[in-house]
């Protein structure tokens, strides 16, 4: 069957079975491989991408069920020349060490900074809970999380 | 507290972001600017290549049968006709052309169990199938038949009589101590497996070569091992078996050597079906079948004297190596040199043993042995100073280890001996006295029915850098520095990037020995037909021994450039280049000056220098269900000179939590040998939210036998988050844990007096036949 | 490694009955739980999977007389945001935020939770305590169900394979007070050792005595059951220790937890009985 969605603002047509994945559909259909499989069980949260605009597990989500919605994924953020201000974040503060549950982590933190609430450590941490990372202890991520917040903050209320 | 913004926030809204922000703990850094993260924006943009993500046109797909029993005679293979097998490519024992056997320490792992051979473990791979599509070889799993007969199994160490190898150190009279001693304490500590859960599971694709050999890519600590084992296995040259890692998502010595085992399936599955082959695991494959953390039991008799001096140390360790010896003699042997904990002690005796079980082999997982006897020396530690009423701060300080004292195996502690300082500067950032103080108070004003308790509890801890004894002689590590006939500098070495920072160190630390910046340095892939072997990337060696090879390749390299040109190496490197052409320098590993180690009688300096720690962690604990919250942590930690502090923290911050999660909630429970928690729905780690805040403090005591001052840091934190947990468990209801984890079932038990859970790491027996 | 059964995609409630009619399908709404079981190691794929996800006529919350009416579709998140279900059902809006992360609770919905029927189903002693009716339709119209009928055995519904899960009815009772509480492993993505929904009201007539108690508990038996020897020990009571000490010994006596790869039988026997002791003591104010 054929499925038409958009990914990172581009239109996209696949003819697959509707049953498969989401997370297939992106790293092997469209060659998009920065979306990670962890665990394949929604535990880990590696696969994490924006569903108009909400925080899903890639791997849980069957095609059929993306039909007409729109995608985001850590392509569509920023690129090696030029990383978006949460991206910087992370490298400045050290939030990314392996890098495997990178993509996931900063999907889950996009859809924290754009719901717009306040920027504390709980609330934070309350927005990654669904993102498993073995390497950082989790402090430096938090910390990109709470510097791109208030980086956004500033701009948004920047009279220029 | 209530805080808004995380703390050290305001200080990266400054405008340059690059500079290490003013008060991090770190005095005299190598470089008051750390380099950003060299692979960041790739792995930040999707951009970094896992080994799922590389792509090689025309490629199968493998997998692997399995045993479904822990012990049996494999009777046969057989593929039932009712498939059919055209579409398949099957790779028994029997397709090996070169020794069945992963090579490693000791010749007895096979690649995969023979027909009429002995099946040791659960999961252990009896055949293998390739197709080119999934479906097809979901398909052909079900249509293999396997015959075995049964054996008996024995999972419990303590009464296994299949020994892989044993150890005994020790110094002074322990009859003579033990008679002077005023009180001796006996204590019994056991801890279960722990699974190093790197986020990306095991991964290699292996590709056939017109030569007659293969390449294999994929994730891994130590692409040496594997070139080693595919030469071994598949009797190839050093040139035929090339490995190349690729982007590693986690290792933690979970990668050191299961990588090889999944390459050479990849490999004999190329080799047959004459394309590439992807074997790529699944969670639950990964859980099943990869090393873990040894299982331990070990049992302390202390002897001290009522003011409190330390005359007696008799200890006992006993790990369970699993169904083969893979790395479980240094595993071992490591444990019981670190078991008696970092304190100075006349008389002393430790024994260890590694037993066989007929469990999944276990392997390498941060600490390396350490954190299980560690946890055992703390925590009787800590029940000591309860016994003698005295503060564990106030102990600690007297035991501690000094400069010019001596270790178990007649080490003299000659330099770099920080132990005083980490143990003063968690102390005192985590205000322990105060803190001891208001719990003590609220402990005796408790009431029943109060719904929580707080406690504090800290631990020291010591790990060595390096190798253990004649390990880095053995080695013989080779690394290089490069100048390119394209006007570049690399180096080259075998350390594998796993997020712990070599490509961003290396470089730091080679462009400030040639006064280049960062940037101007490049880092050659960890390829094997590339670098050269620098050894593993294991045993916190990597700043320390092999950074210390490529600043001194730096030095020479610059040196003689600059004896050429009369000019600094920054102005004139590429003059040079364009004159004189390329020029490599390679660093080949030479003993440390001074250390000498005794393989034969185990004596003398275990390792060239000592890293240092101290954690003090707070928890409250849940008096109706026995959870615990751990609420923060201090970790001081010693690596000598810190090279980088955003990694370094970075690498303590990482390892508290791998510790802390160690400590409380990740269990294993076997049944017939298999783990039960063979998903990440069943084996959990800590969230985001089940994380303490972590302050980490960096402290320095440089090692004078390296280059740059560093020694490691990668495992040292994962030594002491454990006992310092359970310590503030005790601290908050009084009641000491001598099992890991510290479950709340554990407590809860304790606390109501009910009858406790089973040891951990040991399995349940078989069930019986008929019942689930 | 993933399965991909064939998937019909209906728009339209008779088009999805009508499919049901034809064959057997298992239904999928956000996934959370069929995706994981899907790949065939935790028993047999679907043969043929219903997508429900399209069917805006299981989604929304809703008012009517008395009761809060919730979609099957209606996600946790949803739950989280409604105002009417802060209002009225706080303790719902509590439990689905104990349920997974952010990604679990965008896309898990209280039907799925219910129509997977796991003994440890977050939500199923709250629909318990509240004697919700869950509405099931096929072509030829609905039926209500009372939940205490809805799981008749262990992973097991009162639906036909014909029948669709619709909505979740939950009374509102003036007056009714009603608690949430669950212990798993870590605070977040955790299955539960036990969790449970206490539902009662306030008798003013007969010195504040409690009444109309219902204890609701998952994952302390095969299916999530109400505690009725220790209701009865509750009703027309005063809480106080005594009472708080019966209830929970009854407690502990009346539920048949077991020993799995979570936890232990006698754990969870225990800390049943405490989490319900230490539930009354908050709520009886002694």
């Amino acid at each position: 069957m054929s499925y038409r969605f958009s990914v990172n603002g581009d239109p996209v047509e696949v003819e697959v079975s509707g049953m498969r994945r989401l997370l297939d559909v992106l790293r092997e259909d469209l060659a998009l491989t920065g979306t990670k499989e962890g665990c394949g069980e929604g535990e880990c949260g590696a696969c994490s991408v924006l569903l108009d605009g909400a925080v899903v597990d890639a791997c849980l989500v069957p095609i059929c069920q993306v039909d007409g919605t729109s995608v985001r994924t850590v392509e569509g953020l920023g690129t090696e020349q030029q990383l978006n201000d949460l991206q910087a974040a992370f490298l400045e503060t050290g939030g990314a060490q392996c890098g495997i549950c990178t993509p996931g982590m900063l999907m889950a933190a996009e859809a924290f900074l754009a719901a717009g609430g306040p920027a504390t450590d709980d609330s934070i941490r309350d927005a990654i809970a669904g993102n498993l990372c073995r390497c950082t202890g989790y402090t430096k991520i938090v910390e990109a999380i709470a510097v791109a917040a208030e980086r956004r903050r500033a701009a948004g209320s920047d009279p220029d | 507290m209530t805080r808004v913004l995380p703390p050290g926030t305001q200080e990266l809204l400054a405008p340059d972001p690059l500079v290490v922000p003013a008060g991090t703990r770190t005095p005299g850094r190598i470089a008051n600017r750390s380099p950003l993260r060299r692979e960041g924006p790739a792995k930040l943009t999707g951009a970094a290549k896992y080994a799922d993500d590389l792509v090689f046109p025309g490629a199968w797909y493998g997998a692997t049968i399995r045993s479904t029993e822990p012990h049996a005679t494999l009777l046969g293979v057989e593929l039932d006709e009712a498939f059919d097998w055209s579409r398949v490519v099957v790779v028994t024992a029997a397709d090996i052309p070169g020794d069945n056997v992963v090579s490693l320490i000791r010749d007895d792992q096979p690649v995969l169990v023979p027909v009429g051979g002995e099946i040791r473990h659960q999961a252990e791979a009896l055949c293998l199938l390739a197709a080119a599509d999934r479906e097809t070889l979901r398909e052909a799993k079900r249509w293999v038949r396997v015959r075995t007969e049964r054996l008996p199994a024995v999972f419990d160490p303590l009464e296994s009589t299949e020994e892989i190898s044993h150890l005994e150190i020790g110094r002074g009279d322990l009859d003579a101590g033990f008679a002077e001693a005023e009180l001796v304490i006996d204590g019994t500590y056991r801890v279960g497996h722990q699974e190093q859960l790197y986020i990306e599971n095991q991964a290699m694709i292996a590709v056939p070569q017109l030569d007659g050999g293969v390449s294999v890519h994929g994730s891994c600590q130590c692409p040496y091992y594997i070139h080693a084992a595919l030469k071994r296995a598949l009797q190839l040259t050093d040139a035929q078996a090339v490995v190349v890692q690729a982007e590693t998502g986690g290792g933690f010595g979970g990668k050191e050597d299961y990588p090889s085992m999944i390459a050479l399936h990849a490999a004999l599955l190329a080799r047959k079906v004459g394309r590439p082959v992807r074997m790529i695991y699944d969670r639950h494959e990964d859980l099943s079948a990869t090393t873990k953390r040894h299982p331990a039991v070990v049992r302390h008799r202390t002897g001290v004297m009522r003011d409190g001096r330390l005359v007696a140390q008799d200890i006992d360790v006993v790990m369970d190596g699993g169904a083969y010896c893979t790395l479980s003699p240094v595993v071992l042997s490591r444990g019981v040199l670190h078991a008696g904990g970092p304190y100075r002690c006349p008389n002393v005796r430790i024994r260890g043993r590694s037993m066989a079980t007929h469990t999944p082999p276990n392997g390498a997982f941060r600490g390396f042995g350490a954190p299980q006897t560690e946890f055992a020396a703390e925590t009787q530690v800590n029940r000591i100073a309860e016994a003698l009423g005295m503060s564990p701060l106030e102990l600690r300080r007297r035991w501690a280890y000094q400069e010019g004292d001596e270790t178990p195996t007649g080490q003299v502690l000659r330099e770099s001996v920080a132990a005083l300082d980490v143990l003063e500067a968690a102390a005192d950032a985590s205000e322990f006295e105060r803190h001891a103080e208001q719990t003590r108070r609220a402990r005796e004003a408790r009431q029943s029915g109060a719904r929580v308790a707080s406690g504090i509890g800290m631990a020291m801890g010591w790990h060595g850098a390096g190798f253990t004894g004649s390990g880095e002689v053995h080695i013989a590590s080779v690394a290089s520095v490069e100048l390119t006939a394209e006007g570049t500098v690399r180096v080259l070495t075998a350390q594998t990037e796993m997020g712990q920072g070599t490509k961003t160190i290396f470089p730091q630390l080679v462009a400030g020995a040639l006064g280049l910046e960062p940037d101007a340095v490049e880092v050659a892939p960890q390829d094997t037909s590339i670098v050269p072997n620098s050894g593993p990337t294991v045993a916190s060696r990597s700043a320390m021994v092999v950074g210390g090879l490529i600043v001194k390749a730096a030095r020479r390299l610059r040196a003689e450039v600059e004896a050429a040109t009369d000019r600094t190496f920054g102005e004139s490197y590429r003059d040079f280049v364009l004159e004189h052409g390329s020029l490599r320098v390679d660093e080949h590993f030479e003993p440390y000056p001074n250390v000498q180690f005794d393989d034969v009688t185990y004596t003398g300096d275990a390792y060239p220098a000592f890293s240092w720690a101290c954690a003090v962690a707070r928890v409250e604990v849940d008096l109706d269900t026995g959870e615990v919250t751990v609420r923060d942590v201090v970790s001081a930690d010693d690596a000598g000179r810190i090279i980088h502090p955003v990694l370094a923290e970075g690498q303590v911050e990482g390892g508290t939590l791998q510790a802390i999660g160690y400590a409380t909630i990740e269990e294993i429970k076997l049944v017939d040998g298999r783990y039960l928690n063979d998903r990440l729905a069943t084996y959990l780690i800590p969230t985001a939210l089940d994380a303490p805040r972590l302050e980490a403090i960096l402290v320095e005591k440089p090692f004078s036998g390296a280059p740059h001052g560093a020694k490691g840091i990668g495992e040292l934190p994962m030594d002491v988050g454990a006992p310092a947990v359970v310590a503030a468990i005790h601290d908050a209801i009084g009641i000491w844990i001598h099992d890991l984890p510290a479950t709340p079932e554990r407590i809860l038990a304790a606390v109501t007096g009910a009858p406790a859970p089973p040891p951990p790491g040991l399995s349940a027996p078989t069930p019986e036949r008929g019942t689930t | 490694m993933p399965v991909e059964p064939p998937v019909s995609s209906p728009r339209t409630l008779p088009d999805a009955y009508a499919l049901l009619a034809e064959a057997p399908h298992r239904p999928v709404a956000g996934g959370t739980d069929l995706l994981v079981q899907i790949t065939g190691e935790l028993g047999e794929p679907p043969e043929r999977v219903l997508d429900i996800w399209h069917l805006d006529e299981l989604r929304g919350i809703r008012m009517e007389p008395d009761a809060l009416v919730l979609g099957a579709l209606t996600t946790y998140t949803e739950m989280r945001r409604s105002p009417l279900v802060a209002e009225f059902l706080p303790a719902f809006a509590e439990a689905a935020g104990t349920i997974g992360a952010a990604q679990i609770q965008n896309r898990g919905t209280i039907g799925g939770n219910v129509m997977n029927a796991s003994p440890a189903g977050d939500m199923l002693p709250l629909l318990l305590a509240c004697d919700a009716q869950l509405t099931a339709g096929t072509a030829r119209g609905e039926r209500r169900i009372p939940v205490r009928e809805f799981w008749p055995a262990y992973r097991r519904t009162a639906l036909q394979p014909t029948e669709l899960l619709l909505r979740i009815s939950i009374p509102l009772a003036a007056g009714r007070q009603l608690r949430y509480r669950k212990v798993g492993t870590r605070r977040a993505q955790a299955i539960s050792k036990v969790v449970m929904a206490l539902a009662w009201q306030i008798d003013e007539e007969r010195d504040a005595a409690w009444r109309d108690v219902h204890l609701a508990l998952g994952s302390v038996a095969p299916t999530p059951i109400r505690a009725h020897d220790t209701e009865a020990v509750l009703e027309g009571a005063v809480p106080s220790e005594a009472v708080a000490d019966r209830a929970a010994s009854t407690l502990a006596g009346e539920i048949s937890p077991i020993d799995d790869v979570r936890s232990s039988a006698d754990y969870r026997r225990a800390v049943a009985a405490r989490v319900l002791h230490r539930l009354l003591r908050d709520e009886g104010g002694w």
